[in-house]
């Protein structure tokens, strides 16, 4: 658990981050969302003291994060920072062993280690190991940024603007590996973001910053349905509300009786894919498969249109 | 098939047409302080032999002229340069009269033009093969041990600057070992001093721009200045100081060559440091503290590699120029290959001058050679991006 108490950081008279607290629970993904200037990277810094607030408290496990020498408590912190900051000189193996070195693990271990996170996020270790960061592709790159991250094992995740340079696809796949192995580690991920809608579809809460002030921390769901002012209202995008509030669920919880014609689509995908199959197809309604492939029942236009509604 | 020419060629074909037509191949001097008489290649050796070497630096010169293959312009450049190197050491038994000892024979004019000429050719050859660091430094090897060789077999020996060496073998490689240590110690004393001054003017802001003027105004003084500034100074040291006559300290000799040289050397280290320490990517110094890495771990593992091209390429600046401006320490009775050039210049010998003059540039030309193919090795291995 991170208790986020009375955070304040003033350079010179600015204030960059005003008085934030917030809880993030344990196993949580918790995105901090606002636009460019908003003092999220200023913030998510203080958690592992690369920036030293002006005032505030903040706790990991109830234990002040001061009560650690800075670099200490750094190594026990997973830190993925904006673009992907490899180091040049080092091959990739290198690269993803940097807190376990410095940590002094034996070379076995670290071996072990190394080799494991290559494989989950599907680099060779052989091929790629010995290769240096520049001789990879941008997603290759960001995804060594992650193992790096992960390497020691944390159980808190600090990511800033991790798949900003990504394209598109690349950057689809990247979200789905790693909420997949957040779910397999457990860990708390807090990440920083400026665009809503991936704060919408990783986040199980979101924190929306504006100059400094932590100006609503709720479910994605909760932000989407009551925007706490004009400006979070701006930030989701009035016409695009309907749409996130229906990424948010998956089509096996929006299943009616009876059947449909055509293409069966999988219980898994989100209502919105399936919103957006149905209108484009022009049809009603789209039959709908489990995991096994078995027939689950029918998704209707009639039925998500009632979900995209605004919550009552 | 259409003939054609190559552009550095028509120029390398020009100088060697004037070199070899034009211009005295060999000087011929009486005595060693006398004005000399110039010989052609034709004049100066057998005419069979004559012949021979001008009809190789015919050939040699269309084929630089023409497009041809490295192969054959490896070949002909090395063969000229051979050839150049033992006949002008024949050029100096054949001019000499038998049993005169007082006669001296010395490069002219046109075999230095032709040395550069072909030189040259080499050069863009090698460049054009685009050697492997190791292989220059190779290449460098064998021209060295080639003109060790020549050197020992004793086919240079009728030539003026080695009847010069002859006369002064000792205080030769005496003085060479004193140009080299002052060179040598110069910069170690530069880079011990240099690297950390350097890291503290990039981790103290207010340091830097006040550092490195202070050493900017020091390289503009003029070395004679310098010298003259640091007599007083270490004058007053070797009476004041305790022990520091005994260590060698005193107002002129080896003490203020290598202090001088020390500072002359302070800038590029310092600067080059520097650039090199601010070059290092911002993510990268980011991810070291993110992840845990003290000061120190930061400083060793991370900023210190990435910069450590550039920083190389600060220490090759001042190798470079310590080798040469070494020589002006003999000046001061600080000894070195500056002796020579001076005793030299005093007596209007020129054989002398040259005896001081060829090992500096040499010894210079090697360091650049040996430390470019360090730079380009280190740089390779630690490739610098930031994409
Ligand atoms: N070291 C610093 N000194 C002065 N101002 C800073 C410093 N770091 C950040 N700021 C300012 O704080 C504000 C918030 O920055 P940041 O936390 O990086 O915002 P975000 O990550 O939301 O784009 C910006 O206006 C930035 O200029
Ligand atoms: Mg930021």
């Amino acid at each position: 658990m991170i208790e986020i108490e009375g955070i304040t950081k003033r350079y010179d008279s600015t204030t960059v981050v005003d008085d934030v607290s917030m809880v993030i629970e344990p196993r949580t993904v918790c995105v901090i969302v606002g636009t460019s200037g908003s003092g999220k990277t200023t913030l998510l810094r203080m958690i592992n003291r690369l920036v030293e607030p002006t005032a505030g408290v903040i706790k990991l496990d109830g234990a002040d994060n001061r009560s650690l020498p800075g670099y200490e408590l750094r190594r026990s912190i997973g830190y993925a920072i904006q673009g992907h900051g490899l180091f040049p000189h080092r091959t990739v193996a290198q690269n993803i062993a940097t807190v376990p070195v410095l940590l002094g693990w034996d070379k076995a271990r670290i071996k072990a280690r190394v080799d494991e996170l290559m494989t989950l996020y599907q680099l060779d270790p052989d091929a790629f190991g010995p290769r240096y960061p520049h001789e990879l592709s941008g997603g290759q790159q960001q995804r060594v940024g992650v193992a790096r991250a992960l390497a020691a094992e944390p159980n808190v995740l600090l990511m800033d603007e991790p798949f900003g340079a990504l394209d598109p696809i690349i950057r689809n796949k990247a979200q789905e590996d790693l909420l997949a192995i957040q779910k397999r580690f457990g860990t708390t991920i807090i990440l920083v973001t400026h665009d809503m809608e991936e704060a919408v579809h990783m986040g199980d809460k979101i924190a929306v910053m504006d100059a400094g002030k932590l100006v609503q921390y709720a479910k994605p769901a909760e932000i989407l349905a009551n925007p706490a002012s004009a400006f979070v209202g701006t930030l989701v995008g009035a016409s695009e509300r309907p749409f996130r509030l229906l990424s948010l669920g998956r089509v096996r919880d929006a299943v009616e009786d009876g059947s449909a014609e055509g293409e069966a689509i999988s219980g898994d995908a989100s209502q919105r894919d399936a919103l957006a199959e149905l209108l484009w197809s022009g049809r009603p309604a789209l039959p709908v498969k489990g995991a096994d492939g078995k027939p689950l029942g029918r998704v209707t236009v009639d039925g998500l249109v009632k979900r995209a509604a605004r919550p009552a | 098939m259409q003939i054609r020419f190559d552009k550095l060629g028509v120029v390398i074909a020009a100088i060697v047409a004037y070199a070899a037509f034009a211009a005295p191949f060999a000087t011929f001097r009486a005595n060693r302080i006398v004005p000399g008489q110039a010989r052609s290649i034709l004049e100066a050796l057998p005419t069979a032999t004559g012949t021979l070497l001008l009809a190789i630096i015919v050939a040699a010169a269309l084929v630089a002229l023409f497009r041809t293959p490295l192969v054959l312009r490896l070949v002909a450049s090395v063969v000229v340069l051979a050839a150049l190197a033992l006949l002008i050491g024949a050029a100096g038994t054949f001019l000499t009269p038998a049993g005169n000892t007082l006669a001296r024979v010395s490069p002219a004019s046109g075999f230095w033009i032709l040395i550069f000429a072909f030189t040259l050719l080499l050069a863009d050859v090698l460049t054009r093969l685009n050697l492997s660091p190791l292989a220059r430094v190779g290449v460098l090897v064998v021209a060295a041990l080639a003109i060790g060789l020549l050197l020992i077999s004793g086919s240079w020996d009728n030539l003026s600057i080695l009847k010069e060496y002859a006369n002064r073998a000792d205080s030769f490689w005496a003085e060479g070992s004193k140009h080299v240590t002052l060179a040598l110690g110069s910069l170690a004393a530069a880079v011990i001093v240099g690297l950390p001054l350097g890291i503290l003017c990039h981790r103290v802001e207010r340091l830097h721009a006040g550092v490195l003027n202070v050493l900017n105004i020091i390289q503009t003084i003029p070395s004679i200045a310098l010298f003259g500034l640091l007599i007083a100074p270490l004058g007053w040291v070797a009476t004041h100081v305790p022990g520091a006559a005994a260590l060698g300290i005193r107002g002129i000799g080896t003490a203020p060559a290598f202090v001088a040289l020390f500072l002359y050397s302070l800038l590029p280290v310092v600067a080059n440091t520097v650039v090199g320490l601010a070059g290092v990517p911002r993510a990268a110094n980011d991810a070291a503290r993110g992840m845990g890495m003290t000061d120190r771990q930061r400083l060793f593992g991370v900023e210190f590699p990435l910069a450590f091209p550039v920083i190389l390429t600060g220490i090759r600046i001042v190798l470079v120029q310590n080798i040469g401006l070494a020589t002006i320490a003999a000046l001061i009775g600080g000894g070195g290959f500056g002796v020579f050039v001076f005793q030299g210049v005093g007596q209007t010998a020129m054989d002398l001058v040259l005896l001081g003059a060829v090992p500096t540039v040499a010894l210079a030309f090697a360091a650049a050679i040996v430390l470019d193919a360090v730079i380009e090795m280190t740089a390779t291995k630690r490739r610098v991006e930031t994409a």
